[in-house]
This record gives structure tokens, C-alpha cells and sequence, in this order.
């Protein structure tokens, strides 16, 4: 089971409670779309994605980063117990969707630049450590169920 | 060899040059989040004093390290030749397990993009991640 500090607990909260989802979720997945273009391998049905300007209007990867941003919402809920609470997306993940865990640290990488990026220099470096360690868990959580 | 077309020089090169009178406080800052955010690379400086951030020893190594790439822009259509000295001292000398530059690479994108929030955009990150991947591999080329 993962440690969480008191101050760790209230920086994750104080970041998501502060977050705009449709905003910030919709850029992360576009980002991660852009810079790491095979993930684009699991969206074939969302329609034109051959160009960062199509990646930037395209409704679906929109709509799709805000629910993806939601889906971070169980581990904040259950913090003490991350791991249990993505047993069922883990599965999903791996055995429906077949998505190589790897791209969850990429798209991890990509929420972190885009939350940088919104918060400033309110993001300081005791701030990503805490976020990362967060997003560290989580990714970690959904690649449990690999096999 | 560098597999950085036309449009991803001339991106890294625009960019960069918005970066270059913050040279010192991004690299003071990336460097200061790599050791924070990743702990096992405070082994390479285990000689520093105070590995703190904003101590001396950071600030003046973050600039070091940026002018390097500075250096690596300037070098961008062969980067292998531009940078050889370099790579022969992080071969032979420094011996940095590779899979660091990638460490520090992240980190300092994270800080572009506080810095830069509205010129960072994803195109712009794509050319700059390309470059720091080319840069990183650069200089990894005289390690065996």
C-alpha cells in the first residue's frame, strides 16, 4: 500500500479540486496524441486525426480527455487503496482495449506539461514531485493487470 | 543519423531563441526538479555541497547544461560532429547512464511549458522532444 503524507494528500486535492476537466483533459490527450502520434493507434474511429490542427478540433479526442481526466477522480476517492480501485479499467486496458501500458506514462508525461502549464509557477518542484508520485500510482495501478 | 526534418529545425530554432535570455533560471529550474523528482540522479552529485534548489552549484550547473544545448541548436543539421567533445566527456569521464537525459529532458519541457505556456504548444513540443531524443542520443554515441 502506497504512503501518503498529510500535505501530499492535501496538494492532490487542492490541484484537482482547482482544475477545469473539460479544459485541461481535452489538451492532455491532444498533446499526447501530437507528440506521441501511435498512440493515435486506439482512436481509428474518432475520425480525422492526420494533422495536429484536425487533432485540435476533433470532438471525440475532446470529449474522450475529459472522461480519461475524470477516470484519476477513483484515485483521488480512494487513495489508500489505488491499486484495488483500477483492478476493473486494468482489466478493460488490457484484455478489451489492448493498450500497451506504456502509453499511460506518456499520456501521464502529458498531463503533467499541461497542468505545468495551467498552474505556472505555482507548480513548483515540491509540487511535481507529488504529482507525479500521484500519476506514478495510478499508471502503475492500470498496468497491474497485464498478463 | 538525426531523423529531424526541416519544419522541426526551424520549430526548435524560433523557439529556442525565445528561450535564450532565461538560459540560467530554466536550467537552474529543470535542473533543480530533476533532483527533486527523481532522487537516484542526485548520485552524480554526490561532490556538490548543496544539491538544494537555487543553491550555487545548481544554478551554475543548470546553465552550464543549457548553453549545451544551446550549443546542440546551433549544431541541429549534425549533431553527432557538433557534438562530439561532448559526448566524449559523457562517455569517458561523466559515464551519465543514458536513460537520464530522457529524466532531464522531461523536466525540462515541464519547465518550458510554465515558462512559455502559450508558445509550448503541442507542435512545438513534438520538434522539441524529437530534438532533446536526437540530442540525447548524440551524445550517448561515443559510450560504446
Amino acid at each position: 500500500m502506497v504512503k501518503w503524507t498529510d500535505e501530499e494528500r492535501k496538494v492532490i486535492s487542492s490541484i484537482f479540486s482547482n482544475l477545469d476537466y473539460d479544459d485541461i483533459g481535452p489538451k492532455a490527450l491532444r498533446r499526447c496524441l501530437v507528440v506521441y502520434p501511435w498512440t493515435q493507434r486506439h482512436f481509428s474511429s474518432f475520425g480525422d486525426l492526420t494533422t495536429a490542427a484536425a487533432i485540435m478540433k476533433n470532438e471525440k479526442v475532446a470529449a474522450h480527455g475529459t472522461k480519461v481526466l475524470h477516470g484519476l477522480d477513483r484515485a483521488l476517492k480512494n487513495m489508500n487503496n489505488i491499486k484495488a480501485t483500477y483492478t476493473e479499467l486494468s482489466i478493460l486496458h488490457s484484455e478489451k482495449l489492448h493498450v500497451d501500458p506504456d502509453n499511460f506514462r506518456l499520456l501521464a508525461d502529458c498531463l503533467t506539461i499541461t497542468i505545468a502549464a495551467k498552474m505556472g509557477e505555482s507548480f513548483t518542484a515540491a509540487t511535481q514531485v507529488i504529482f507525479q508520485k500521484f500519476l506514478c500510482v495510478v499508471v502503475s495501478a492500470l498496468g497491474k493487470q497485464y498478463h | 543519423m538525426t531523423c529531424l526534418s526541416a519544419k522541426d529545425k526551424d520549430t526548435v530554432k524560433v523557439f529556442w531563441a525565445k528561450v535564450a535570455d532565461k538560459v540560467e533560471e530554466v536550467g537552474s529550474d529543470a535542473l533543480s526538479r530533476m533532483l527533486a523528482v527523481y532522487p537516484q540522479t542526485k548520485t552524480y552529485f554526490s561532490h556538490w555541497k548543496d544539491l538544494s534548489p537555487g543553491s550555487a552549484p545548481v544554478n551554475k550547473h543548470g546553465k552550464t547544461v543549457m548553453l549545451g544545448v544551446g550549443q546542440a541548436v546551433a549544431c541541429i543539421d549534425d549533431l553527432n560532429a557538433g557534438l562530439l567533445t561532448l559526448s566524449e566527456l559523457h562517455a569517458f569521464t561523466l559515464r551519465v547512464d543514458p536513460a537520464n537525459f530522457k529524466i532531464l529532458s522531461h523536466c525540462l519541457l515541464v519547465v518550458l511549458s510554465i515558462k512559455f505556456p502559450n508558445d509550448f504548444t503541442p507542435e512545438v513540443h513534438v520538434s522539441l522532444d524529437k530534438f532533446l531524443a536526437a540530442l540525447s542520443r548524440a551524445l550517448s554515441e561515443k559510450y560504446r
